[in-house]
């Protein structure tokens, strides 16, 4: 006899439990330290930073150790942890142009004041496996130091660039407050800030993929890479009661400013425009993606033929976050059986409909 | 007690207080014309009622503005009160906030003052709640519509003498409009854009 | 001011009394344009997107210490994700839970309404994934909100008589779409279309919140709510030809469950809680499985 499925409660309890032990493998393997993920696997604790809208590299290295290294459930955690913390204020915008800098590559000058600096990076790796790395060997070799620019002396490009008017300017502050999709819902149509935001918190793969389609003809945007850089900044808060600004600390970014297709009209000498892109850490693919779909998000703007995917604001900011992404797929786990039954109901009749009609073939041909 | 010297408390236990405030305001808006009990024991500035504080406390902040009819504005430890309790902006302009205080009904600035939402957003639109001292479920207006079982009726007082034609006016409107909610000692009741009024 | 709880470090409800505020505000707007979306700004949530985040912060923004809580999930109070929400507000709000759906004053629901008639004064709080009825005619939000704003709702007609000229009938057999006091054309969720009368007139206050589209919008008692169809193809909900096999009732909605690989099955309540009253009340289904479909 059937018995209506009962014990949700133990079964979730059971799968808790199980979850924690395969968490934790085999228990003769040593435990990771959060201090170990935080220094060991810091691109991917970057990258969990970003898309979780939070700069705390010891609380995205703790969610990636809970997520078994999940990226998108680190995300998740870290992003449900941040919506419970009280809110201070906004920060003074980082001035990027005073990064104390790591890493900084143009690839539209051979040369320009402050130097190319490569700093740590995959570019010129060959992808060798590295069977020393399994031997858990000794601690590498400190490098050479490269010759680090001092940041006064290493101008962003794109402020090279707006020196002579070659690029648009970057629109002025205003003082209109950016919106904050973490506290509005978003409306459409959104404007370039947070645009901007929704990127930057968007899944580091889709965006990817959409600044990739950019290059392949859908909204093609003619992009250089005026710059990369790769460093720390301070964060500045002006409290309320004391109305001038006071040091919170500094934090690693990674900035990407493309320079893109000119324009200009019969008012207008012809100027690059720009896209661009932020995140945190160490984060250049992320970076320069970002800048690309930002670029092409502009198209409308700039009036520029629309019709691409990575021009379509509504489907991209609707579409770019991970967690709303992998939410709505991942709920088509969850029980539908009462739906399906509805949608069963209706094939079973309309089969009948079908086989009631196809039993009197005679009328049938007789109509035709 | 002097106003200025000592502010007067807000909720004794601002998260539970707060959610009765708020369910009565719901079941009220979910079922025009009836009343429903508000229990507040907070002393406000005069002429601020403690119904009125309760409801901007329970529901006004930073992201929803207030703004205070003349009567409310004339007496600068209100302001002082409400932004010390909610943090909201007050202000100048009617058609800015989210929830204007009538302490003086009669009085009541006409509803096109107020924000209207638009045919897209009419939920970006004002409620008013005013400061009534009767308010009876068994006579007045004749009241149909979304929330009402067959007919309610509702009485409230004091009303400007047009308040019949600037409610038939605001129905008329929807899905634009404001929403009304009367507070009056201990008790209160709403009528949202929705409901049709029949007869004053 | 948020209070958090010394035991569950969390504020009662789990949400700010802040965010409380900002959902409070929208579902007050909700209540005042029945069947109109409202824009909110819906928080992350400790549980994923998909599995009933707006239904969620509705019910922590109405929920009082008085309250009494019911949850489910396909019409059961036992489905995994009904149990897990259910376990979330007793933690971070330690109200008292019940299965009976005449006990509880808010009722959370994904996919059913109870067959118990709902009475005044509970609040029905739905857990909705897409909240545009127009959203599979129209996918740009610019476009559905003005069709919605001029009531232009031609768009649905068309979709539904396609269905009627392709298959004879209107095969939308879940989320089928309602008009709300006569003007706003709503979705009013994945329920089986068998559940949309009980919409109707109902004597509960139904609140829907979807979290990953930002939207919560309502439906105050006793309001006409009208299933869309045409004078030559009235609406009609599901019939089933059978009673449930534990208890018996019919006009019920049933799920289907497979007994075995050689086609047998049974026919029971979605709603276990009515079915389990029933049966305590000395109703008895045959208990008998069948062979194939009917």
């Amino acid at each position: 006899m059937y018995v209506a499925v009962k014990g949700g409660e133990a079964a979730i309890a059971n799968a808790h439990r199980l979850l924690a032990e395969t968490r934790r493998g085999d228990t003769a393997v040593p435990e990771l330290s959060v201090a170990q993920i935080r220094e060991q696997m810091a691109l991917l604790v970057d990258r969990v930073m970003t898309e979780g809208s939070l700069h705390d590299p010891d609380l995205a290295a703790l969610a990636l150790k809970q997520a078994r290294g999940d990226l998108i459930e680190a995300v998740f955690l870290v992003r449900a942890y941040r919506t419970t913390l009280p809110r201070f204020g906004a920060s003074e915008p980082v001035e990027t142009g005073a990064m104390s800098l790591r890493r900084r590559i143009s690839a539209t000058y051979k040369d320009l004041p402050g130097g190319q600096v490569l700093g740590p990076t995959f570019d010129y790796t060959h992808r060798l496996i590295d069977f020393a790395l399994a031997a858990e060997g000794e601690a590498p070799v400190a490098a050479e130091s490269e010759p680090l620019p001092d940041a006064a002396h290493a101008p962003r490009v794109t402020d090279l660039l707006g020196q002579d008017g070659l690029i648009e300017p970057s629109a002025p502050d205003d003082g209109t407050p950016p919106g904050d999709l973490t506290r509005e819902p978003l409306d459409f149509p959104a404007d370039r800030a947070l645009r901007l935001q929704a990127l930057a918190r968007g899944d580091e793969g889709f965006v990817l993929a959409l600044g990739y389609s950019t290059q392949r003809g859908y909204g093609r945007t003619h992009p250089f890479v005026g710059e990369i850089r790769v460093g720390t900044v301070a964060v500045e808060f002006v409290p309320e009661e004391l109305g001038f600004p006071v040091p919170l600390g500094e934090i690693d970014l990674t900035e990407c400013q493309m320079v893109n297709q000119f324009h200009g009209s019969a008012e207008v000498p012809p100027q690059f425009t720009r896209g661009y892109g932020l995140a945190f850490g160490q984060s250049e693919r992320k970076a320069m993606a970002m800048a690309l779909v930002d670029r092409a998000l502009r198209a409308e703007e700039l009036g520029e033929p629309l019709g691409a995917p990575a021009q379509d604001q509504e489907f991209v900011l609707a579409h770019c976050d991970a967690l709303q992404a992998t939410g709505f797929v991942e709920h088509l786990k969850l029980p539908h059986y009462v739906d399906f039954q509805a949608e069963l109901e209706l094939v079973l009749r309309l089969r009948a409909e079908h086989a009631a009609r196809n039993a009197a073939p005679a009328m049938k041909e007789a109509a035709e | 007690m002097s106003g200025r010297s000592m502010l007067a408390r807000g909720f004794a236990d601002p998260v539970h207080d707060a959610q009765g405030v708020f369910r009565a305001v719901m079941d009220a808006l979910a079922r025009p014309g009836t009343i429903q009990a508000l229990a507040t024991d907070l002393a406000p500035p005069a002429p601020l009622t403690s119904e009125l504080a309760a409801l901007a406390l329970a529901l006004a902040d930073a992201d929803a503005p207030l703004w205070l009819d003349a009567g409310l504005a004339r007496n600068p430890a209100v302001a002082g009160f409400l932004r010390f309790h909610t943090g909201a902006r007050i202000g100048e302009d009617p058609a800015e906030a989210a929830f204007a205080l009538i302490s003086d009904p009669a009085a009541c600035p006409d509803f096109g003052a107020f924000a209207q939402g638009t045919p897209a957003y009419p939920d970006r639109s004002a409620t008013l709640v005013l400061a009534v001292s009767d308010l009876s479920d068994r006579e007045g207006w004749r009241l149909d519509g979304p929330g009402i079982r067959d007919s309610a009726r509702l009485a409230a007082s004091p009303l400007p003498a047009d308040i019949a034609s600037r409610l038939a006016r605001n129905h008329a409107g929807f899905p634009e409009g404001i929403d009304l909610i009367f507070a009056a000692p201990g008790r209160l009741a709403a009528l949202p854009r929705s409901t049709r009024i029949a007869g004053a | 001011m948020t209070t958090a709880n010394p035991e569950t470090g969390y504020n009662f409800g789990y949400l700010d009394e802040g965010t409380k505020r900002m959902i409070r505000r929208a579902i007050l707007k909700a209540i005042a344009i029945p069947g109109y979306q409202v824009p909110f700004a819906a928080r992350e949530m400790p549980m994923p997107y998909g599995w009933g985040t707006g239904g969620v912060q509705v019910t922590a923004a109405i929920l009082g210490k008085h309250d009494v809580l019911k949850v489910i999930d396909q019409g059961s109070d036992d489905t995994t994700n009904a149990v897990s929400i259910r376990a979330f507000f007793a933690r971070t709000a330690d109200v008292a839970v019940t299965t009976r759906t005449r006990d509880a004053t808010v009722i959370q629901t994904r996919h059913r309404i109870p067959e118990a008639p709902l009475r005044d004064g509970q609040v029905l709080v739905y857990q909705v994934p897409i909240p545009e009825p127009l959203r599979f005619l129209e996918p740009r939000e610019t476009e559905t909100r003005q069709l919605h704003a001029l009531a232009e709702y031609g768009l649905m007609h068309v979709k539904l008589y396609e269905d009627i000229a392709r298959h004879g009938h209107i095969a939308t057999t879940y989320a089928y779409p309602v008009e709300v006091a006569g003007r706003y054309v709503m979705d009013p969720s994945p329920t089986p279309k068998f559940d949309n009368p009980k919409m109707d007139d109902c004597p509960a206050l139904q609140l829907f919140g979807a979290g990953r589209e930002k939207r919560i919008y309502a439906v105050p008692p006793h309001t006409r709510v009208k299933s869309l169809d045409f004078e030559d193809h009235p609406f009609r909900v599901q019939t089933f030809d059978r009673p449930c096999a534990l208890c018996g009732a019919e006009g019920v909605y049933l799920d289907e469950v497979l007994l075995d690989d050689a086609g047998g099955r049974m026919f029971v309540c979605s709603d276990t809680d009515h079915c389990e009253e029933r049966r305590a009340e000395g109703h008895l289904g045959t208990g008998g499985m069948e062979t194939a479909h009917a």
